[in-house]
């Protein structure tokens, strides 16, 4: 494996510099309509991609993985916050994989 | 007004404690992720604390424990934390124009989603003062927390492990899913995110791929075809 410290330094430095950049650089609003666009819809896709098929794979026993990715969807689909969604998403696949193993 | 005033800093600490408790038992899980990536209890503080990015982080370790380039990481830290940059160059707007640059500075090194979240809700223009009591807390409970996983997870039973490895997934699903309920075209994107995401895992060529790249290649694709398709009115801009 790499340097763990050069890879710390590459995260921080590029995540670092796309938070201060905007707020020390560009005082005016951002007029490109696509590029505004585009940046609007990138968290979405990104994180979405993350999760499935992702999610299903992190467990034990993929149907548990499944459980906790509907529960997760109709829970935040309600309006729960971060922290609700996240412990309820552990404890059905907690149960599930209890029954199920 | 430079200086640091009690009201808002305490407001802000006030505000930062729920976010901190969630920010903790997340990190936890963040934690197992850099304990699998290989990193030690050390790393795991350093990176949490210098970075502030679940998804980022998240994408980050994943890469490290495949022993990825070092430009693919930053690509990858790049992509998934490109909403930042949205959310910084709203937050230069909610500052004063005359907050001086060692504020801006320090307001941006925590731009994450809740903190964001709180600092706009901020009535009037944002004081510096009341991102620095809010990050007080949850900066510390983050970096901690992604320590003690490290740590612990060693020791955990594989039963706690597998279900805590969701916790990442379902703060993820909090973040999308409510604006996909307000938003019809989020809710699309979404969904086809998922099968995309699904179907790049088999198809061939793009399956040979690494897990990162075809995160990259994904969201290129998806919020490019996106922002071309459904372009997002500016804010506060009315509808005819």
């Amino acid at each position: 494996m790499n340097n763990p410290y050069i890879y710390i330094l590459v995260m921080f430095a590029v995540s670092f510099a796309i938070r201060v950049l905007p707020l020390t650089l560009i005082r005016g609003e951002i007029k490109n309509t696509f590029l505004r666009s585009f940046l609007h819809y990138v968290p979405y896709v990104t994180l979405a991609v993350m999760t499935f098929p992702a999610i299903v794979e992190a467990t034990q026993v993929p149907l548990a993985g499944a459980l906790a990715l509907g529960v997760g969807v109709v829970l935040a689909w309600l309006g729960a916050g971060l922290f609700p969604v996240s412990v309820v998403c552990c404890v059905v696949v907690f149960a599930a994989e209890l029954l199920l193993l | 007004m430079t200086e640091i005033r009690p009201a808002p800093f305490r407001e802000g600490v006030r505000d930062g404690i729920p976010i901190a408790l969630g920010y903790f038992a997340v990190s936890f899980t963040l934690g197992i992720a850099a304990r699998n990536a290989g990193l030690n209890a050390f790393q795991g503080f350093l990176a949490s604390l210098l970075n502030l990015a679940s998804a980022g982080e998240y994408a980050g370790f994943a890469l490290i424990a495949v022993s990825a380039p070092y430009w693919e990481v930053a690509m990858v830290t790049l992509i998934t934390n490109a909403r930042y940059l949205l959310m910084s160059c709203a937050l230069s707007q909610k500052l004063a124009p005359d907050t001086p640059l060692l504020h801006r500075v320090g307001v941006g090194y925590a731009v994450t989603d809740e903190l964001f979240g709180i600092a706009m809700a901020r009535p009037g223009a944002l004081e510096p003062a009341y991102s620095y009591g809010a990050m007080s807390v949850a900066v510390p409970c983050w970096a901690v927390g992604t320590a003690l996983g490290v740590i612990a997870g060693n020791v955990l039973p594989l039963r706690a492990v597998s279900a805590l490895s969701v916790a990442l997934y379902g703060m993820f699903l909090a973040v999308i899913i409510p604006p996909a309920r307000k938003d019809r075209v989020v809710a699309g994107l979404v969904a086809l995110s998922f099968a995309a995401s699904y179907a790049a895992g088999r198809l061939p060529v793009v399956s040979g791929l690494s897990g990162g790249s075809r995160t990259i290649l994904l969201t290129l694709i998806l919020a490019g075809g996106a922002a071309a398709l459904f372009p997002v009115r500016e804010e506060g801009e009315d509808r005819e």
